[in-house]
């Protein structure tokens, strides 16, 4: 249980730079936190104690393993987490170069 | 054009550079190929073929990368390895299901077994190695654009 | 090939185009807009031949497993009377952007890279309505949801990185919360398959993990269909795209990956209760008020617009949450309403960006003379969205207020009216400042759009003044079959794994 709490920990620690900071890249980051404390999450609902890597090999049953599902599914939640991270960072470039600051206070074309 | 020490980090970076990214390049083709026996497969040997072409990037400068691979090659082959993984799924018709695993299984544990799976995995390992090369390609040429 | 093999087609064929597109576009001139007509031309064929499918089968239900893997152990896709609603409601928007867009993206460099992103994000958004399981849904979900953030910065122009941002923000952080709710229920089922897991919760009631997961996706789901606590992204993502993105973007994307999902799960998996409702009903006539005073006061043609979507939303999820057989066949009939002149108004706003090169209102003037064809298409959108009869917008409002009352929601249906006058109101604006009054003197020799954009816009507005006869006994199958499902409640799962097991 401490375990999970430790990953909500995370989770609003990724969330706070998401809502607080003022730099892109700093929410960027925290975007991250946030994708990397949901994935562990996961892997860990998957874990049970004294378990071994689900990896079939010769001469070994399929006694005691943890769960391979959540890890098949974590896998691909990181892709996808690889493809937005790279997307944003490309716009937050981008965005460099028209405005000349990562400032979100400063970046205000759009109005409300 | 290696040795020119205008681009580029250090000698010594590039000697170890020259050494290991080689190595590099082989051990993500293994992971690649023993995906269906092994931990790894096409996404975990992808990554690592890409990363030694940015390790050649950063060493050398863009230009000794981009010879290899152009970023118009780059996005062709992206395509071409994304149509390998359809055209292997829809195979699977030729057994009557969408993604059936057609060929022959072999025998377990064996490099050539599992069926459409290697193929699976050279696919994906084609398209995620020059995919995430052809990404921070961009990033890059972007950085140079400001 | 069987003819329940069409099922994953609705998948492989946007997929297949994305990647032929941005491969022999760079080859072969125009052959990305071949290709991509074709393909849509061949999605809407699909879509209404799998309606017609569905009549003949057995339970109105096709279940279709990827690999031979029969559920809850493989994936499957299920298309039952909602799916294929959806199907063709999403389809059909899909073609007629997709032929506006073979002209209206010649302002644009790079038309290859902006269909293979267009076809990403038809595949995804078709991915979301035919699966059955609930990671699978995810990934779609995903998939639409950045083809979509990349589509809106696609002219990198300065207001367009700045809504790109905000809109890929937002939505990473709604996609988090769905995942999490995803997380938990499977660490409470063991299954991700969707009726697998209806079946599993239909007899462990009363936990704690239900109403907590409920809030979860209500958060995500709310957050991707622009529910107004949640709908800050909306007004500046969905104006900043080119004109064809906006018309998806708001036509069909937040309904298939906010609407759709929020009923599939909420309805079908954890099973609709009289809490979650009336969540829906407040948030539905929240959205439909607040958004609609905040549009009066717009300047700008297309953010006007998508205030009024979220206004729309509102009046869906307004419907839908009754959970009276006439609340929702009004939900999801103005869901398919909405999708069609929303999709014509955000075509025509690009239509007007295209001619007289501005969307600000006060400079544009008189345009009704230059440009009747869109003039004409313009006002029978704006009668339709406002409510007036015989339009289609007309009978699906006049539906949801009539549930209001049958349900006793007096204050409701007072609230849906109110909302009407004041879109009718914003609208005559539009058609005043745009298409009627003098002509501004730099915008004296402009002229109509090319026939591919008038094509689309045409059809369009055809549907909309034909859409009231979806209500005739004879049509209404296509209707009645999609509220059937929503009604069937968790009962959906015993009906899948049935058709699974055959």
């Amino acid at each position: 249980m401490m375990l999970y709490f430790l990953c909500l920990v995370l989770f609003c620690v990724g969330l706070y730079g998401v809502l607080r900071k003022r730099n892109l890249i700093k929410i960027i980051i925290g975007l991250g936190i946030m994708e990397y404390a949901m994935n562990l999450f996961f892997v860990l609902l998957g874990y049970r104690f004294h378990g071994r890597a689900p990896i079939d090999a010769k001469d070994q049953g399929i006694l005691n393993m943890v769960d391979p599902l959540p890890q098949a599914m974590v896998l691909t939640s990181i892709v996808i987490g690889l493809a937005v991270t790279a997307l944003i960072i490309s716009i937050a470039i981008r965005i460099y170069e028209r405005y000349g600051t990562f400032d979100i206070t400063k970046i205000k074309k759009l109005k409300g | 054009m290696i040795n020119n020490s205008k681009t580029g980090m250090t000698l010594i970076v590039k000697t170890i550079t020259r050494l290991t990214v080689g190595l590099i390049l082989l051990f993500g083709i293994y992971i690649i190929l023993h995906g269906h026996v092994s931990p790894g497969g096409g996404f975990a040997g992808g990554v690592i073929v890409a990363l030694s072409f940015v390790h050649l990037m950063l060493a050398f400068g863009k230009d000794v990368a981009v010879a290899k691979v152009s970023k118009n090659m780059a996005s062709n082959l992206e395509s071409i390895g994304a149509m390998m993984f359809l055209l292997i799924a829809l195979s699977g018709f030729l057994g009557g299901s969408f993604f059936l695993n057609v060929l022959a299984k072999g025998s377990p544990f064996d490099l050539l077994s599992a069926g459409t799976i290697p193929l699976s995995n050279i696919a994906i390992g084609i398209k995620v190695g020059v995919g995430l090369f052809a990404i921070f390609l961009a990033l890059v040429v972007l950085e140079r654009a400001k | 090939m069987k003819a329940i093999d069409i099922i994953p087609l609705f998948v492989i064929i946007p997929l297949a185009a994305a990647f032929l597109t941005s491969l022999a576009g760079r080859f072969i001139r125009r052959s990305s807009e071949v290709i991509i007509f074709i393909a849509s031309l061949a999605l809407l064929g699909f879509s209404v031949y799998a309606r017609f499918l569905l009549n003949s089968a057995p339970g109105r239900i096709l279940v279709y497993k990827i690999g031979g893997w029969v559920p809850p152990f493989g994936i499957c896709m299920v298309i039952d009377g909602l799916s294929v609603f959806m199907l063709v409601t999403v389809n059909l928007i899909a073609f007629f952007v997709a032929v506006y867009s073979l002209s209206y993206m010649n302002q644009y460099t790079d038309k290859p890279k902006f269909f293979t992103l267009f076809s990403l994000m038809v595949c995804g958004m078709n991915g979301v309505i035919v699966t059955g399981d609930l990671f699978n849904l995810f990934v779609f979900l995903e998939i639409a949801s950045i083809a979509s953030y990349a589509l809106v910065a696609f002219g990198t122009e300065a207001e367009e990185l700045e809504a790109s941002f905000k809109y890929a923000i937002m939505g990473s952080v709604a996609s988090a919360f769905i995942f999490i709710g995803i997380a938990f229920l499977y660490s409470f089922t063991s299954t991700l398959n969707m009726a697998d897991m209806a079946r599993i919760l239909a007899y462990k009631q009363n936990v704690w993990v239900i109403p907590f997961v409920g809030v979860l996706f209500l958060m995500g789901f709310g957050l991707k269909s622009a529910l107004v606590p949640f709908h800050a992204w909306l007004p500046d993502a969905h104006p900043s795209a080119p004109a064809p993105i906006s018309a998806m973007l708001s036509g069909i994307l937040i309904k298939t990956l906010g609407v759709y999902s929020l009923i599939r799960i909420f309805f079908n998996i954890i099973g609709s209760t009289h809490g979650y409702l009336t969540i829906l009903m407040f948030l539905g006539v929240a959205s439909m008020l607040v958004a609609v005073v905040l549009a009066l006061s717009q300047w700008d043609l297309k953010r006007l617009l998508a205030y009024h979507s979220i206004s729309q939303i509102g009046y869906v999820v307004l419907g839908i949450g009754l959970g009276t057989p006439l609340g929702v066949l009004g939900g999801l009939f103005h869901l398919f309403n909405h999708s069609v002149f929303k999709s014509l108004l955000f075509l025509n706003s690009g239509s007007v960006d295209y001619a007289a090169g501005t969307r600000d209102l006060k400079e544009t003037g008189g345009l009704g003379k230059l440009m009747p064809v869109t003039a004409k298409t313009n006002l029978i959108a704006s009668m339709a969205i406002a409510g007036i009869p015989p339009f289609n917008g007309f009978f699906s409002k006049a539906i949801i207020i009539i549930a209001c009352l049958e349900k006793g929601f007096t204050g409701y249906a007072i609230c849906a009216v109110i909302g009407s006058i004041l879109t009718l109101a914003s609208f005559m604006k539009v058609q005043k400042f745009v298409f009627l009054g003098e002509i501004k003197d730099k915008l004296k020799n402009i002229k109509e759009v090319p026939f591919a954009m008038l094509f689309s816009v045409v059809c369009l507005a055809i549907i909309c003044v034909l859409g009231g006869l979806m209500l005739l006994p004879s049509l209404r199958f296509f209707l009645d079959d999609a509220v059937a499902v929503i009604l069937r409640g968790t009962s959906y799962a015993g009906v899948v794994l049935e058709a699974a097991s055959k």
